[in-house]
């Protein structure tokens, strides 16, 4: 089967703490993968050495087949598209300027962006439902709204992968479920291969055909959602005890709410 | 932004008039007539021609660099406060600048004067200072960098001071006075030192207008777009100091135009670099050539360094930026 992202004992140190320990993870093409795990094991740096945010991570990534070191930012970019962690994100730009940015690896250095690029940003609004909003400068957008931008924004990168590091924390449940539509649908329709960072496990479990679980900077769990919603499983990552019921209308296994015991 | 377009044209129009009109400002008011066709006086197409012009041309430069500097920095520091002024980068010119005037040495390597080279290895010094200490303290806001843009300010200053205290009278006289900004020069060498290297500067900054923009919304969508974040960080650094240097070397620190200058354009034209750079370059330009023909003209025949005038304008504007801004200090502080 064909690797989107073929990961293989990466390491990663930071400030002279590991970070990552020896992680090897294939992400089959059009997959849709989330990373959980608990607060500091790793999950967002896992991510961001995909994207090669970070440089100084050793052991393996091939992206595609091919050595993300090999390839160029520019190419990779036209690959992989990244979306950050929501908040303390001010821009002085438009909705519209913020999406046209994400053109920047399709353009030459010195041509301007043609209408293929206009009419791949239009879509990417209209997809995500900020067309409305095209005109409005980014920093009086909600945190929702601006979320939904910058999805926009990676939509327009017109890259087969996309990253998301918990693009729905911090949402009302309104927004929350937008984007996870707008993620079905590039996942669905465009058979975009989906890898995004989560602490959200019931969505993970719904949504996601694959969940990988990092503890303290190793593999702790790499399989289907059903395996990974077990409460043998969970308490042992987490290190608690989580009441499990059957979804109503799927019948997949997924977190109950609790009273808190004291 | 609506109407950006012809604001972006009335700048450059704007900017045209003053420099048509400033050279025929003055202690004495010329003509077209005085000065071209056969009516000419000798004197006075004197006075214009190798005293105003070169002048009006050399604050233009001058304010073009600053201007398109403060621009660079702002967006690669994410921080409207961030200029060639508040990062300590003026004051490394200015050092290396004072240092080769005190040492009394003089040489050219690659045709461009000691004095210029001083004042560049200075600014490269006062940069990469700024940006390895933000980058030491890991998550550091706008605040740090300005804080270590004011500390390495202060020990130039100081050093500055030192080297000013053990010059002679004459050294110490033309050291002062280069200090406060200046303009008065004669003929057209100093424009010839300065302009190559602004020129560079300039053309590294106005080639990476989509770099600056992603850099502007942060580094991690830049790289996530495909920019190679830390080779285009260097060669801006690059091209600012070379500029600035440049600069400083023949005119002195001049304040403010870096911080102003681009501030007012991005109310203008927005914040696309693609505007926004001719902007800044053109109206920094202008207005310093606009704030000096007022130095000279103030208190004429006597005249104020233009050093003097930019600050006067530019205290203000700093704590207008700082508190009526939308969302105050916070904002303008840690925007990073």
């Amino acid at each position: 089967m064909d690797m989107a992202v073929d990961i293989r004992h990466l390491r990663l140190e930071l400030g002279g703490n590991p970070i990552l320990s020896d992680v090897s993870v294939a992400v089959a093409k059009g997959s849709y993968l989330a990373i959980v795990g608990p607060n500091g094991a790793g999950k967002t740096s896992l991510l961001r050495c995909v994207g090669r945010l970070l440089d100084c991570w050793r052991g393996s990534i091939r992206v595609g087949g091919e050595d993300v070191e090999r390839i160029g930012r520019r190419e990779l970019a036209r690959r992989v598209a990244y979306v950050p962690q929501a908040g303390g994100r001010i821009s002085p730009f438009t909705v519209r300027e913020l999406v046209m940015m994400s053109r920047y690896p399709h353009l030459s250095p010195f041509s301007p962006a043609g209408r293929e690029d206009r009419e791949l940003a239009a879509a990417a609004l209209d997809r995500t439902g900020m067309t409305a909003f095209a005109e409005r400068p980014l920093d009086t957008l909600s945190g929702g709204e601006r979320q939904k931008v910058f999805i926009a924004a990676a939509l327009a990168q017109d890259a087969s992968i996309l990253l998301l590091d918990e693009p729905t924390t911090f949402l009302d449940p309104g927004h929350e479920r937008d984007i996870r539509s707008i993620l079905r649908r590039a996942n669905d329709q465009d058979g975009a291969t989906i890898i995004l960072v989560t602490h959200d496990l019931n969505a993970a479990a719904l949504e996601c055909d694959k969940v990988l679980a990092l503890q303290e900077g190793a593999v702790a769990f790499y399989g289907p959602p059903e395996s990974f919603m077990d409460g043998a499983v969970l308490e042992r990552i987490y290190g608690r005890d989580f009441l499990l019921g059957d979804h109503p209308r799927t019948g997949q296994s997924v977190i109950l709410p609790e009273r808190a015991s004291r | 932004m609506k109407g950006a377009g012809i604001r972006l044209t009335a700048i450059f129009l704007l900017a045209a008039v003053v420099l048509v009109a400033a050279p025929f400002v003055g202690m004495k008011n010329l003509t077209p007539g005085d000065v071209i066709g056969a009516a000419a006086d000798a004197g006075e197409a004197r006075i214009f021609w190798s005293i105003r012009v070169p002048r009006v041309l050399l604050a233009f430069v001058a304010g073009a660099a600053l201007s398109l500097g403060g621009m660079a920095f702002q967006a690669l520091f994410r921080n409207p406060l961030a200029t060639p002024f508040t990062l300590g980068v003026s004051g490394g010119a200015a050092f290396g600048a004072t240092l080769y005037i005190r040492l009394g040495i003089s040489f050219a390597a690659l045709g461009v004067a000691g004095i210029s080279i001083f004042a560049f290895v200075g600014a490269l010094t006062s940069i990469l200072l700024v940006y390895s200490l933000t980058r030491l303290r890991q998550g550091a806001s706008g605040a740090t960098m300005l804080l270590a843009g004011v500390a390495i300010s202060f020990s130039f200053s100081s050093l500055i001071l030192f080297v000013h205290y053990t010059s002679d009278m004459a050294g110490s006289f033309n050291i002062l006075r280069w200090l406060m900004g200046r303009l008065d020069v004669v003929g057209y060498d100093s424009l010839r030192t300065a302009l190559p290297l602004a020129a560079i500067g300039a053309a590294i900054v106005l080639l990476r207008c989509r770099e600056l923009d992603l850099m502007t919304v942060g580094e991690d969508v830049a790289l996530s777009r495909g920019v190679d974040v830390r080779r285009d960080r260097r060669l801006l650094f690059a091209g600012v100091s070379l500029s600035v240097g440049g600069v400083v070397a023949i005119c002195g620190p001049i304040g403010f135009v870096g911080m102003m200058a681009p501030h007012i354009c991005r109310l203008l034209v927005g914040a696309g670099h693609r505007r926004l750079a001719p902007a800044s370059l053109v109206f920094g330009g202008a207005f310093l050539a606009a704030c000096d023909t007022l130095a000279r003209t103030v208190i004429a025949p006597a005249e104020i360094p233009v050093g003097v005038v930019t600050s006067l304008l530019g205290g203000p504007f700093f704590l207008w930026l700082l508190v009526a801004r939308r969302g105050g200090v916070s904002t303008a502080l840690d925007r990073g």
